[in-house]
């Protein structure tokens, strides 16, 4: 008997549809990620080392993952109250609104960028509020803050959404009728429910925002060591042809990106043992 | 990261028993801190987009769309995604096909390869291709030498392009033909179909409503990518420049009404795509709820 590759199976077409999925998937992504791997390979390890401690290097990356994280943090808090109003709450205009939330997915993140700088920057809509009591908004971290908060603001609300909807009201009837108030059954039995959903929000909104540049640049003002985030950088050290420090910067990203996979992958899995 | 672009089967339901509800303090300050989070970071910017557009009059904002650079750069988005569009869906129904239909050794591993273009930076997906093709690339030396010109030209956008959105068709088409299983294809082959007139006849339409929805979203990035597109573009004028390059080039020259006029045309093209959006989804879920009502008759 021959070790077959599959499961019996009476429908044709298994060799020529996975060969054509692994020829596309090694052409268009897997070999030029590599070679990210093969430019590395020329670079000395004092040479890799001396490109990611530069103070300019690891402010930039100081200034990603803070603001990242704190934009997570933003839209796990009100990306979950969003979630429980379309889902629980009726009110006019409650569809559209929620078609709405995935406008950061549809919108270019370059008019997402221009829109938020005209709003934000000192003569601006709520930049001139902002302004007038001291708080620089565009062209500083709290900039960057915004457009990654915009971008990652659909993840946590559409990974919670359906976990909401599928909870069982006989549940939180139990929970009220053995006498838990309102605030305690959403502590003690609706949140342990919503919690992979939530972080696995996070972490893909966290992911989002990491990698995030064409929101980012228009508002930020793009000071080094201030307000400079590490795509931006990669972008500068091609364009001044170092092509060595570009590298290393972006294998580190491809570093944090695999992580960030492995861990929502996990989340995910940890979601689904929830729900089954 | 199927869960945040993936379609939402289950049904909708709005609760009114008052014991496993708020109290309506507390409910219309959710509805509140909800409504202005969302006004705060949606629409007040889409508003401005095409307030800003129309700042100048509506002559300007025409004028500007018919600009020459204004039309090379529309060209060449649209070349960017009628490539890389039909390119994802060959790919996409082929990888459901492989993946929803047939049990193989590696395939989480597959599927998670498949999502890696999301996880990776736009910046980074452009650096890969400079890397690769660029002078100073691996493959550099040797396209030099037969005259083929892929970064700072139009093939390296249209790669870019491809590599974003590579993911959109495969993630919306696997789940739904795996929820969908293998009895009418079964069916169909023992009936004497081959493959391809199973494909047409049988899968395609049960995932039609999918399969647009995985399009219109691949469709939306293709047209909109900045970053990986920008790092290998090359901002060549009339030449090598999409829309949204367009519109950053034109902000950073301080012509403020252009750029704005030019992501209106993005932000129409973005709200269009919600409301197909919206609509695939209504499909979908009646496509569902009318499946599920068949079970129960069949079980009655």
């Amino acid at each position: 008997m021959s070790l077959r590759l599959r499961q019996h199976s009476v429908l044709p077409g298994f060799g020529l549809t996975l060969g054509i999925t692994l020829l596309y998937l090694a052409l268009i992504v897997l070999i030029p990620l590599s070679g990210v791997a093969i430019k590395t390979f020329e670079l000395t390890w004092q040479d890799f080392v001396a490109n990611l401690t530069s103070p300019r290097v690891i402010a930039s990356f100081r200034i990603t993952f803070v603001v990242a994280g704190l934009a997570a943090l933003i839209n796990a808090i009100f990306g979950l109250t969003t979630a429980w109003v379309l889902e629980r709450y009726a009110f006019p205009g409650k569809r559209i609104i929620d078609a709405f939330v995935d406008l950061p997915f549809a919108l270019p993140t370059a008019v997402a960028g221009i829109a938020l700088t005209a709003i934000y920057a000192p003569n601006g809509l709520i930049g001139k509020h902002l302004d007038a009591i001291g708080i620089k908004a565009a062209y500083s971290p709290l900039g960057i803050l915004i457009a990654l908060t915009f971008i990652g603001l659909p993840f946590v609300v559409r990974t919670v959404q359906p976990v909401i909807a599928d909870l069982d009201a006989e549940i939180e009837e139990a929970a009220a009728s053995l006498g838990a108030t309102r605030f305690h059954t959403f502590r003690r039995v609706l949140l342990p429910a919503l919690w992979p959903a939530l972080l696995t929000g996070v972490a893909l909104s966290f992911a989002r925002a990491l990698g995030e540049y064409g929101s980012v640049v228009f508002i930020s003002g793009n000071m080094p060591m201030k307000t400079e985030i590490v795509p931006l950088l990669i972008v500068t050290k091609l364009e001044q042809y170092d092509y060595a420090g570009a590298t290393a910067l972006a294998l580190v990203m491809l570093g944090a990106s695999f992580i960030l996979l492995l861990v929502i992958n996990v989340l995910q899995w940890w979601a689904r043992q929830r729900h089954a | 990261m199927s869960a945040a672009t993936g379609i939402n089967l289950s049904a909708r339901r709005t609760s009114t028993s008052p014991a496993i509800t708020e109290p309506w303090p507390v409910r219309l300050l959710l509805i509140g801190i909800a409504l202005a989070f969302l006004t705060l970071f949606l629409f007040i910017p889409l508003a401005t987009v095409f307030h800003q557009a129309l700042a100048k009059g509506l002559a300007t904002y025409l004028a500007s769309l018919r600009e020459p650079d204004a039309l090379a750069a529309v060209r060449l988005t649209l070349v960017a995604a009628a490539i890389s569009v039909p390119l994802n869906v060959v790919f996409g129904v082929s990888a459901a096909w492989a993946i929803a239909k047939f049990e193989f050794p590696g395939k989480n591993l597959l599927t998670t390869m498949i999502d890696l273009p999301f996880a990776v930076s736009p910046v980074v997906a452009g650096l890969i291709f400079v890397l690769l093709f660029g002078l100073q690339g691996v493959l550099g030396p040797w396209l030099r030498e037969h005259d083929i010109k892929i970064i700072f030209a139009v093939p390296g956008i249209v790669l870019a392009t491809v590599f974003v959105t590579f993911p959109f068709v495969a993630r919306e088409l696997i789940p739904l033909m795996q929820e969908q299983g293998t009895d009418e294809e079964e069916a169909a082959v023992s009936l004497g179909a081959n493959g391809l007139q199973t494909l047409w006849r049988v899968t395609l339409p049960n995932v039609k409503w999918g399969l647009m929805y995985g399009v219109i979203l691949c469709n939306a990035r293709a047209m909109g990518e900045f970053g990986a597109v920008s790092v290998v573009s090359g901002h060549i004028r009339g030449e090598t420049n999409t829309l949204p390059l367009h519109v950053e080039i034109l902000y950073n020259e301080y012509n403020f009404a252009a750029a704005f006029a030019a992501a209106s045309v993005l932000t129409l093209l973005a709200l269009l795509t919600l409301v197909i959006k919206s609509f695939l989804e209504w499909r979908i879920q009646r496509q569902f709820a009318e499946a599920a009502r068949m079970l129960q008759g069949d079980a009655a």
